[in-house]
């Protein structure tokens, strides 16, 4: 069976005693490949704590934890690691919103310390921490999507000359697109004035639920659809996916919820008070957002609740303030009928002060809740602001809401930055163009365009609907006819060239190039440069009985004024916007149910 | 000539079932347990031996050892975090269940891979036969007394790691084949680096062949010695290496090419005696034509391009209803992955088909009776079986 070859050929391999050994003499100290998978950094500068990582790691090796001093805006957590439980795969990296979370390629470390193998990379100093080396994501994220789709929006050709709605909302598919986007972290629910359950609506659009979505929604926030519209979303400027990413786009996908369900599935679903009527009576004065929000709640707990509204139709500022080409009537009744649907009395028609005296109110019901709003617009005082054809606009807004006749010339004015700004120039454009075919209107706002009030898509939509924006331009004067037919009335706006707003102390102290002066030719210079509330409701006694608060009604943190019978709430006390009147909507609600409720208790 | 086979006749009859007449009462049996600690076993299981002087009259298998419940495990994970768990269900060659894993959900998902993926996939496979062989061909030099090739190519292994370190960032399991792709390219220079490995597998190779293949010992104690009837081959589901060591050229690659499989020029190597010494034989002349696959692949691979597709938000990833079985040749056989998926998050159902599972169990069981003990062991590593797969 053998050969002599067999035999003798492995005695080759004696060859190798001569030859060098191939083992390492220090295997422990050697240095790991530039790419290797070892021990995690964390760059806590830039880790929101949204947890991502521990919400992939199937070993459940990631832990977040408080740290002592998180960011604005963060979740106050960050990644602890137990190394008795990680397998090095590196999910917890590639799906990194942020891109903090890296391995450095340090692979021995030695302690007899069992416990300090967990421990939170960033926070607790390791010898690794600096190691440039190691694993990071390759790229941009591969694991979530880096963009929205595009929202349909009317051409601004074809928006100009009509108040119809821009944007057309999100298909199924856009929809879906969308909140598959979503990591839940939930850090848009901490920062959204009513925590709004935002990552679990929108899993209930990623399962085409709507009526479970309507519901999570109304949970928080009677009025979805206004603000599926125009909430200034603050919930989007922490989203996790604007790190190398547009944040997720949660005030449109709130939108389609409310879109997909009909207005009598949406009463259905939330339905009317499930208990019994308790005989205490709260009327509210102002149908804005914080007053309905309110009575809303008030009525869910079978409270009697009227409200009392000066103009012609309830919505407060969301009607009169807001253009219908952001928010169309229609959405806001439909959010108003389901506040309605819970009993709730709406008295239109009827101010304060005039027709009922707050004293009458007072003397009617167990409780009585002010949200009053900002509806008297603020004025620059400059020479000439008195002289006919200066308007306000909010008043202005409020009378191209009621149908009312407003002049409409062909060159106008706007004095503001911020979002009323852009509402009534874009307003006054409509009708300029509707009356001559163009449109005249230049927005001159005091800060530049950096550091601009208004949305960046407010001002880009008025850009291109024609509208001249000059940003640094402080009014100094609104110039006038000095003769004529039309003498006293306004013909212009001068501005001067704006070089700082604040002083070092950071007080309001406008500086101002004087050599570069502009005059706006306009007939009509409108003041939208700020609002504030009209509080002759109160008269004089009440007045001088409150306590206030640099003009405005000072109240405790659950919205009770110093009267013990008056809350107050919404854009008059706190503003800014419709989400956190309803915030303070809420606030208020279990402020004057608690006392209904103590009320009640003492009657037995 | 002089023979070291025992003279039977001392042995106790056989029965007219053709099985020894095995009555432990007699004190002629003896019990005697192989494993699961023991130098001549491929990972941790165990073989109850009966045996009669020093011939084994009946081999029992023990696994279990190394149970984890992996495909229970993978049911209750989402369809990402499944993808850190499965390298774990082979040891010595990870890499076939991240590419099965990858390639069945990409296939009930409608993902496209990259075509660089692709290549990188192959390179990592071979890659990972290179190192499975290198263990083979060393436990079977191991079992037999020729510990020296063990240590040789042990080493040359530990190149091959290396090599995987820098390309993967890890050594052992490397997670480096995601669904979608795979999680980089190659590192600057990575091509000579890996010349240099296969060039010294091929002197270590060259050794070997003169120690082992070339060895009047070695012939003596691996031919005519764990025959399997090719006949047996269908019904016991022989695959891969021990179906081309009797004469059956199945090979996966060739059969149904997956990957870049089609545009690679290989020849699959068969033998016919079916034996402990085809087996070897035919490992070994299949880590030559590895080592030349692993040339091509680099030589031909696209040297640009994306490595990796985006893919759906992982953390709530679904994938429709279906069910696919993914294959590919591993260093052992077919080896396959069973997906079956409900629309939800989560795998429904994933099956491992190692083939471990038949080789280490079933056919060992029917090989061991009539063998020496000494043999047992060489018998156990040339079937080229890793416990770890039995038991998912």
């Amino acid at each position: 069976m053998g050969s002599l070859r067999d035999v003798l050929s492995p005695f080759t391999a004696w060859k190798h005693v001569i030859e060098t050994p191939v083992t390492l003499k220090n295997p422990i100290g050697r240095e790991a490949a530039d790419r290797y998978r070892g021990f995690h950094q964390n760059d806590t500068e830039k880790c929101i704590g949204c947890g991502s990582c521990e919400t992939i790691c199937q070993n459940a090796a990631i832990d977040m934890v408080p740290v002592d001093d998180p960011k604005e805006g963060d979740s106050g957590l960050r990644p602890q690691i137990d190394y008795g439980r990680c397998c090095w795969c590196a999910l917890c990296v590639d799906v990194c919103m942020t891109g903090s979370l890296t391995m450095s390629n340090e692979y021995t470390w030695v302690d007899t310390d069992p416990d300090a193998f967990r421990f939170i990379p960033g926070v607790d100093e390791k010898p690794w921490d600096a190691i440039a080396k190691g694993y990071q994501r390759p790229g941009e994220r591969m694991l979530s999507g880096l963009t929205r789709p595009e929202m349909m929006e009317m051409e601004p050709e074809a928006r100009i000359d009509n108040f119809d709605e821009i944007v057309a909302g999100y298909s199924r598919e856009q929809a879906v697109l969308e909140a598959d986007r979503c990591v839940e972290c939930g850090l848009c629910v901490a920062t959204c004035p009513v925590h709004m359950d935002i990552p679990d609506y929108i899993a209930a659009i990623r399962e085409g639920d709507y009526d479970l979505g309507t519901q999570i929604l109304y949970e928080t926030n009677p009025f979805s659809e206004v603000c599926g519209r125009v909430c200034t979303h603050k919930c989007e400027t922490v989203c996790a996916a604007q790190y190398e990413g547009e944040p997720i786009a949660i005030r449109w996908l709130k939108r389609h919820i409310i879109d997909n369900v009909s207005e009598e599935r949406r009463l259905e679903i939330v339905g009317t008070p499930q208990v019994l009527p308790t005989g205490r009576k709260v009327a509210i004065v102002g149908a804005g957002p914080a007053g309905l929000t309110t009575a809303y709640d008030l009525a869910r707990q079978g409270h009697a609740v009227t409200v009392y509204e000066a103009q012609d139709h309830a919505g407060g500022m969301m009607r009169y303030g807001i253009p219908e080409y952001r928010l169309p009537y229609d959405a806001l009744d439909r959010d108003i009928a389901v506040i309605r649907a819970q009993g709730v009395e709406i008295k239109t028609g009827v101010r304060i002060g005039s027709d009922i005296t707050l004293a009458q109110l007072k003397a009617d019901n167990d409780a009585v809740v002010l949200g009053i709003g900002l509806h008297m617009g603020r004025s620059t005082r400059v020479p000439g602001s008195d002289a006919p054809g200066v308007e306000a606009a909010i008043d202005l807004l409020r009378r191209i809401t009621a149908g009312e006749e407003v002049p409409v010339p062909k060159k106008v004015a706007v004095i503001g930055g911020g979002n009323v700004a852009m509402d009534i120039a874009r307003s006054m454009a409509r009708l300029q163009k509707q009356k001559y075919g163009a449109v005249g209107v230049t927005v001159t706002a005091l800060e530049d365009f950096a550091h601009f009030l208004a949305d960046k898509e407010e001002v880009t939509e008025s850009i291109e609907e024609g509208i001249e924006i000059l940003d640094a331009r402080g009014p100094q004067e609104m110039v006038t006819f000095k003769s004529g037919k039309r003498k006293g009335e306004v013909k212009g706006l001068r501005t001067w060239k704006v070089i700082s707003i604040f002083d070092d102390q950071g007080r309001f102290a406008p500086q101002y190039d004087e050599a570069d002066e502009i005059v706006h030719e306009a007939e009509m210079v409108v003041e939208a440069i700020g609002q504030m509330a009209d509080v002759s409701l109160l008269g004089d006694e009440l007045t001088e009985a409150l306590q206030w608060n640099r003009g405005r009604i000072a109240v405790d943190a659950d919205g009770h004024t110093s009267e013990p019978w008056l809350w107050a709430g919404g854009d008059s006390v706190h503003g800014p916007d419709v989400i956190h009147a309803v915030a303070d909507g809420h606030k208020l609600a279990a402020s004057v149910s608690a006392m209904l409720a103590a009320k009640a208790e003492v009657a037995k | 000539m002089f023979s070291f086979q025992p003279d039977r006749s001392q042995y106790p009859d056989i029965g007219p079932d053709g099985k020894f007449e095995i009555d432990l009462e007699t004190g002629k049996f003896l019990k005697l347990w192989q494993g699961p600690n023991h130098p001549g076993i491929t990972g941790n299981m165990s073989v109850e031996l009966t045996v009669n002087g020093d011939e084994v009259v009946e081999g029992k298998t023990h696994v279990g050892y190394l149970h984890r419940g992996f495909e229970k495990l993978m049911e209750r994970r989402t369809f990402i975090q499944v993808f850190p768990i499965v390298c774990r269900v082979c040891v010595p060659e990870p890499d076939f269940n991240e590419y099965c894993y990858a390639a069945a959900v990409e296939e009930l998902a409608g993902i496209e891979t990259p075509e660089k993926a692709k290549w990188i996939r192959a390179l990592i496979l071979e890659m990972g036969r290179f190192n499975s062989y290198m263990m083979s061909i060393g436990g079977i030099g191991g079992a037999l007394g020729n510990g020296i090739v063990g240590q040789w190519l042990t080493y040359v292994r530990d190149l091959m790691l290396d090599r995987f370190e820098e390309l993967t960032g890890a050594r052992i399991y490397h997670m480096f084949i995601l669904p979608g792709g795979v999680r980089a390219g190659l590192p600057e220079g990575f091509e000579g680096r890996m010349e240099e490995v296969l060039a010294t597998a091929e002197r270590y190779l060259d050794d070997t062949e003169k120690l082992l293949f070339t060895n009047a010992v070695f012939k003596k104690r691996t031919k005519g010695v764990g025959y399997i009837d090719p006949a047996l081959f269908e019904s016991y589901g022989v695959t891969g290496p021990n179906a081309r060591a009797g004469g059956v050229a199945k090979d996966v690659r060739k059969d149904s090419p997956y990957l870049v499989y089609d545009q690679l020029d290989f020849d699959v190597p068969v033998e016919h005696d079916s034996d402990i010494w085809a087996r070897a034989t035919v490992r070994y002349r299949d880590l030559r034509v590895t080592i030349d696959l692993l040339r091509q692949i680099l030589a031909k691979m696209p040297k640009t391009g994306e490595v990796m597709t985006s893919l759906p938000n992982v953390l709530h990833w679904k994938i429709p209803r279906g069910e696919t079985y993914i294959k590919g040749e591993s260093s052992r056989g077919e080896y396959g992955y069973y997906l079956v998926t409900d629309g939800s998050g989560y795998p429904r159902r994933v099956n491992v088909r190692g083939p471990s599972y038949t080789h280490a169990m079933a056919l060992l069981e029917h090989l061991i009776p009539g063998t020496n003990i000494a043999d047992v062991a060489a018998l156990m590593v040339s079937l080229h079986t890793y416990p770890p797969e039995i038991e998912r």
